[in-house]
């Protein structure tokens, strides 16, 4: 047995506080992110068990699961909502935690915010009740999402009880083709291992593809592990992340950055460590990437057919339903398929590098007339940014809108709702049934390919409108 | 919270023989905005039992009165997708105490041990011979004995042991929680935090 230890390793055995033989670890939590729907009743219980919350400095809370998209400056309307916001904006309060609800210039998408106010840090380990926590581990920390018991755990005592994952790495080496995505390579990935095929693991990235891609691209990776079962993903950090952290708010100062820093260059994994598992592919394989069915593992390349059932290992039963609910058939061209919607945002492509992915497809084009398009950004910041960088004026000309920020259409608990048998092509995570409204069919891409769908109103290889040569 | 205490439980199950069920489907995101734990129940899988009407899908599992029990047993990569704990609660809160599938998702997991819901994984070929049991007779009693970690088919007398950790084992045994265990600690933990940047 290899002494050598991996970045997760490294992370995890700083953090446990005890070991329970024949058990789990107890973790220790370095900061903890709070929305409004996986909190009140972890409040509750705090409450019931005449607690408090241990300790506020590390705990973030903001509203982005169930707001609207529109006037969020008026009262929330639906009166459920609006009822689990103020219990966010109480608990806060009462327990001295900073909340940034809707309307703070610091408000959005949790796993958007907790990155752009240097929250997110590498080495640290951070949980919030959202299975989308996986993000954070684009900066070299552990980080996942978590059950309301558990939440109650972190407010009330700081740890977890869990048992350390296995680990598994999964390198991708070669230069990604053109219009091919930090989503397209996530979606690669999630369909060549099946949505359980990383259960019981936490991942690190590794390889030339992963290095090369910026903060944004990491974090869209790293979002989309839990898609593939896996606790969490993480990447090295390396000069990109520590330029993107610095000076950030919640980051560390002067001589404290210092010692971080020294800190922060160790974690990466030892050149002889042992993980449990090691998946390789090559970066040169994979096209612009969309999803057929009802679950993310259900990914393609754009320019493929819907495969067979016969081809599966077994699941025919349950493949059949999927197709069904879609109104797709087997061996199906997906290019050219209609389509009604689009969704551009999440916490999975809804960073300034998506906006601008997006613009640079419609920029010239006009939004096709049948086609109705959500564009929400992941925070107030990105927000900004797209107004800042001439994008909102593209996006305009082309005859889209912009929204206000929020979880939106990706789980569709407010107003943003994909009607029944409509489809969306949709930037976010998940394909689910109902996911995006009841009866919604979705259709998970990149924003490029988002973008190719809203301009000519059906699935479109953004290859052809960017005028690259299709491999 | 403390939860019911877990020990042998002996009980007719319900069959869903679906691969990938998630927690959209085990509870949609538009029935996330209670702020109490209870009444989930009347919206586990909202969308596969009832019409947009509200009136129940007749063909769907939970609306056909010859299966009930407190023992529910899905396809393999069961409770994928979203962290929310309200798809354990939703399982409980309509009586179900235990989950029997050849695969579960982490969160899944984690959550129904952290409030009191079994979840039991069996090999892919015992859960073919608990669904063909199901099948043959909706009445066949499956025992599920946490002390001795084994599940059995009343009728056949087939049986295999699961997997659980001593100390989830003994918590479900005595209704305990991680949170007393935790603030039982506080102290180590406070002594911990020092050494821990912010």
């Amino acid at each position: 047995m290899s002494s050598k230890k991996t970045l997760f390793d490294k992370v995890w055995d700083a953090h446990v506080v005890r070991k329970i033989e024949n058990g789990p670890d107890v973790l220790f939590i370095d900061r903890h992110l709070v929305h409004e729907v996986t909190s009140p009743v972890a409040f509750l219980g705090l409450k019931n068990r005449k607690s408090k919350v241990l300790y506020p400095d590390r705990t973030f809370a903001t509203a982005d699961h169930n707001t609207p998209t529109r006037n969020q400056h008026l009262p929330v309307k639906d009166p459920l909502s609006a009822n689990q916001l103020k219990a966010l904006e109480q608990n806060a309060a009462e327990h001295g935690i900073p909340y940034w609800g809707l309307g703070h210039e610091k408000n959005g998408i949790v796993h958007v915010i907790g990155p752009e106010n240097g929250i997110t840090l590498p080495g640290a380990t951070i949980v919030c009740g959202d299975s989308h926590t996986s993000t954070h581990g684009a900066f070299g920390a552990i980080a996942f999402g978590i059950g309301t018991s558990e939440v109650e755990m972190v407010l009330s005592s700081q740890c977890i009880m869990q048992p350390k994952a296995k680990k598994m790495r999964i390198t991708i080496d070669g230069s990604l083709n053109k219009a091919v995505t930090p989503k397209d390579v996530a979606l690669y990935i999630i369909s060549q291992l099946s949505t359980s095929g990383a259960t019981g693991y936490f991942v690190e990235y590794a390889g030339e593809v992963f290095r090369n891609m910026s903060m944004e691209g990491r974090m869209t990776v790293c979002n989309l592990s839990i898609e593939m079962g896996a606790r969490g993903g993480m990447i090295a950090p390396d000069e990109k992340t520590f330029a993107y952290i610095k000076g950030r708010e919640y980051t560390p100062k002067g001589a404290a950055w210092d010692t971080a820093m020294e800190y922060w260059k160790t974690l990466r994994t030892d050149d002889d460590a042992v993980f449990d598992k090691e998946v390789v592919f090559n970066g040169t394989e994979i096209e612009p990437m969309i999803t057929y069915g009802t679950n993310p593992g259900m990914g393609i390349g754009i320019s493929l057919g819907i495969p067979k059932a016969e081809a599966l290992e077994g699941g025919v039963a349950t493949y059949k339903k999927s197709l069904e609910y879609m109104n797709f058939h087997e061996g199906d061209a997906m290019l050219g398929k209609k389509i009604d919607f689009v969704f551009l945002g999440s916490c999975t492509n809804g960073r300034i590098e998506d906006f601008r992915a997006f613009a640079e497809i419609v920029k010239g084009r006009k939004k096709a007339d049948h086609v109705t398009a959500w564009l929400v950004p992941g925070s107030h910041r990105v927000e900004e940014a797209i107004k800042e960088e001439g994008i909102l004026d593209i996006l305009e000309e082309a005859g889209f809108e912009l929204r206000e920020p929020g979880c939106s259409a990706c789980l569709a608990m407010n107003d943003d709702k994909i009607p029944a048998g409509k489809y969306a092509v949709s930037t976010s995570n998940r394909n689910f049934e109902g996911r995006q409204g009841p009866g919604a069919r979705t259709l998970l891409a990149s924003p490029l390919v988002a973008a190719a769908a809203a301009v000519t109103g059906k699935v479109t290889d953004p290859r052809e409108l960017l005028q690259l040569e299709i491999a | 919270m403390a939860y019911d205490k877990f020990n042998v439980l002996t009980s007719t199950a319900v069959p869903l023989p679906i691969e990938n069920v998630d927690t959209d489907q085990i509870i949609p995101a538009r029935f996330l905005k209670a702020t109490e734990r209870t009444g989930f129940g009347d919206n586990l899988f909202r969308d596969w039992r009832y019409h947009p009407d509200n009136s129940p899908k007749e063909h769907f599992v939970l609306n056909n009165p010859i299966y009930s029990g407190k023992i529910l047993v899905g396809g393999k990569n069961f409770g994928s997708g979203s962290s929310r704990e309200h798809a354990a609660w939703a399982i409980y809160d309509y009586g179900f105490r235990c989950v029997v599938s050849s695969f579960f998702a982490d969160i899944f997991r984690n959550n129904c041990l952290n409030i009191g819901v079994l979840p039991v994984q069996v090999s892919a070929a015992f859960l073919q011979k608990i669904f063909e049991a199901i099948e043959a007779s909706p009445k066949a009693q499956i025992t599920v004995d946490l002390p001795s970690q084994t599940i059995t088919i009343n009728d056949t007398g087939a049986s295999e042991s699961f997997e659980i950790n001593d100390y989830k084992k003994d918590n479900m045994l005595n209704g305990y929680d991680d949170i007393d265990y935790l603030l039982s600690m506080k102290g180590e933990i406070e002594n911990f935090a020092k050494d821990m940047p912010l």
